[in-house]
């Protein structure tokens, strides 16, 4: 006797195909609308000179981070020029800065929901951990019928990737803010909203940022990945490499990553570690 | 008025505590609750805090003395009874009307200090007047007067993480104080402070309380502290109120074995002041007695010194038995250059003082300076080695 098998792939696909076929005019238009936008950040991001835009950079890296990190982003952004993958990584860093900044604004607000309203975490904790334990390329090739091939299927099935650290950290933060200070809180007459802003949210920022942080190297990943979905940028470069089998290329491009990433990491870190918070504990 | 009633609350905790209260008038006991899951906080305890009244609730951990004190503000609300506030049920009022009160009536003061680590000082001390919605500059205004008040006007800029646990328990209080609160609530506000702090730290909330006179209700699990601050103490075991009374009642009379073997531990000589260890004063008057009404008079009782005051009753000092047969040897009719200076304490001066003292007896006087009694070495020593003894209790309670 067999049993027959539950049609889990075919629900999937009615339920995509119905989807999209309601929707997809919609997720269509507003992909147009974003692409140009996209488009418009990497022109603007390229129209700098590279010189002045690494100057920039490390300049910022200095303020916030410190002096050893400067010099590593310079070094590492003129190595990055100079072997010619200027324009992949600006485009992989616009790509990056736009996904967290979704990613941030949807994940961080969820995350004060869930500290605030147990019924909303119940539903987003494991909504969260599939979100993060789903392999990543699956969520790419739904993206590609609601958003076309391009930067904007790739922001989608990153914010989707990205997003969860940016919640959990954030109920966690607030979760954990001593007992103590709540109640003292409590005790002089605070109302929920004066005990999430004067208390609990900047007692929660060094773990919020690390939520930032989290979701900023997340995205990296990803976004690489979604090289694969006509995402251009580093990823894309990779993705070359390995169709025309050119491992010294692709180790390029993958140097170009790993720069990247260390700079965005190393500066997010600073600034977490800066908020006055952090400072006293 | 009273300033706080409490009557017949209950606090159970764990699932269906009502139900937790209905098995405890049946009488069932502590381990039979545990049995259900469900734990005692406060057991039928009945209670009045009068306006102005230093109040402290003392107890080992597990008593219920902090879930009391949070249920008069309901940081933990009662399973049942009833908490009123200068005649307010508080355990009926909404969430709205329960912060106001909160919020103008009480301030409070925490074990931990609970400042917050990323403002300073004097933003701490006016977070209360923030909650209030005051206006910055008033509100600033106020949080310095508040730390004037508690010796901390140097550090308005300072960060609590810089401060030392006795600073930070000093901010703790002016920001209770900074809301101008009818009622303060401490809950083991000393207990984390090393011992040399924490005396300093009683002395000055006692002197701040002799100037503003607070409804204030203190928890602590030290009789020493207790004994010291309360003008009243409440006793707490297992939830229950064991024994409600001024100092002297608790060391004194003990309801039980249980506040009996608490008061074994205390120093009694800081807690027993003169009042309780003196004699009665034989005494003459002056100018009216001579050397022989001197004699004869401590020939009566069978002394060698004896008290001289004048016709108001007021201390002169005292006349040795030598002095005076001297006198009446030779014919003197008066006792004018036979007084020596005595050495003399209040009613209220602790033993722990008196001890210093090396010329016995010591003459006890009121604040008129009127003679009321007299402490002799022999009575002194007995009252602290008496306490020492474990009989004391049982002696006492005979007594009682």
């Amino acid at each position: 006797m067999s049993i027959p098998a539950i049609p889990l792939a075919r629900g999937v696909e009615a339920a995509i195909e119905y989807l999209t076929l309601h929707f997809a005019f919609l997720t269509k238009a507003l992909s147009r609308l974003v692409e140009t936008g996209v488009d418009a950040l990497v022109d603007a991001m390229l129209w700098l000179p590279p010189w002045l835009f690494i100057a920039a950079l490390s300049g910022l890296a200095w303020k916030l981070a410190g002096r050893r990190i400067a010099v590593f982003a310079a070094a590492g952004l003129l190595l990055v020029w100079n072997l010619g993958l200027w324009a992949p990584m600006v485009s992989t860093l616009a790509l990056v800065l736009i996904a967290t900044l979704v990613a941030v604004s949807i994940g961080m607000p969820l995350g004060v929901l869930a500290a605030v309203f147990p019924g909303v975490k119940r539903v987003v904790a494991p909504a969260l951990d599939f979100m993060q334990t789903m392999p990543a390329f699956v969520y790419l090739i739904p993206a590609i019928p609601f958003f076309g091939l391009g930067p904007v299927s790739a922001i989608v099935s990153t914010v989707i990737f990205a997003m969860p650290p940016a919640t959990r950290l954030t109920y966690l933060g607030i979760e954990q803010t001593p007992a103590e200070l709540v109640e003292a809180a409590d005790a002089f007459g605070a109302t929920r909203a004066q005990k999430l802003f004067k208390i609990q949210l900047p007692l929660a920022r060094p773990t919020i940022m690390a939520g930032v942080n989290q979701t900023i190297m997340l995205s990296l990943s990803m976004v690489v990945i979604a090289a694969m979905i006509g995402a251009k940028g580093l990823g894309g470069e990779v993705w070359k490499a390995i169709q025309r089998f050119e491992p010294g290329k692709g180790f390029e491009a993958g140097v170009g990553v790993v720069i990247v990433a260390i700079i965005l990491d190393r500066i997010t870190q600073a600034v977490a570690r800066k908020s006055p918070a952090a400072q006293t504990r | 008025m009273s300033a706080i009633e409490v009557k017949h609350l209950y606090k159970v905790f764990g699932p269906n505590p009502r139900r937790g209260v209905e098995l405890l008038e049946q009488g069932q006991s502590k381990q039979a609750l545990l049995e259900r899951g469900l734990a005692i906080g406060v057991r039928d305890a009945s209670l009045r805090v009068e306006a102005g009244e230093f109040l402290v609730v003392m107890g080992l951990s597990g008593s219920g003395k902090s879930t009391l004190l949070r249920c008069l503000n309901r940081l933990i609300a009662p399973t049942c009874g009833e908490v009123f506030l200068d005649g307010v049920d508080i355990t009926r009022l909404s969430d709205k009307a329960l912060r106001e009160v909160r919020m103008r009536k009480f301030g409070m003061v925490f074990q931990h200090f609970a400042l917050l680590p990323h403002r300073t000082v004097l933003e701490n001390a006016a977070f209360g007047l923030e909650l209030q919605r005051v206006d910055p500059a008033e509100r600033s205004r106020r949080a310095a007067e508040a730390l004037e008040l508690v010796g901390l006007s140097g550090w308005a800029g300072s960060l609590p993480g810089e401060l030392s646990g006795g600073m930070q328990q000093r901010v703790g209080l002016a920001r209770a104080l900074a809301v101008n609160p009818d009622i303060l609530l401490m809950d083991e506000a000393f207990s984390a402070l090393d011992p040399l702090i924490r005396r300093d730290m009683q002395e000055e909330l006692l002197g701040l309380q002799s100037r503003m006179r607070k409804t204030i209700v203190f928890i602590t699990h030290d009789l020493d502290e207790a004994l010291l601050l309360g003008d009243r103490i409440v006793i707490m075991k297992d939830g229950q109120i064991v024994q409600v009374g001024a100092p002297e009642t608790i060391l004194t009379q003990p309801a039980d074995d249980y506040v009996a073997r608490f008061v074994e531990k205390v120093d009694v000589s800081k807690v027993l002041t003169a009042e309780a260890v003196m004699h009665k004063a034989s005494s003459i008057t002056w100018p009216k007695d001579g050397p022989k009404a001197a004699l004869h008079k401590m020939r009566e009782v069978g002394i060698s010194g004896i008290m001289v005051r004048d016709r108001d009753q007021r201390l002169l000092g005292v006349i040795s038995a030598e002095d005076a047969a001297r006198a009446l040897d030779a014919h003197v009719e008066t006792l004018e250059g036979l007084i020596r200076p005595v050495p003399s304490v209040r009613l209220e001066t602790p033993l722990a003082e008196i001890f210093g003292i090396a010329q016995f007896p010591v003459a006890v006087v009121d604040e008129e300076r009127r003679l009321r009694g007299l402490v002799v070495r022999g009575a002194l020593l007995a009252a602290l080695a008496g306490n020492r003894a474990p009989e004391r209790a049982a002696e006492l309670r005979e007594a009682a």
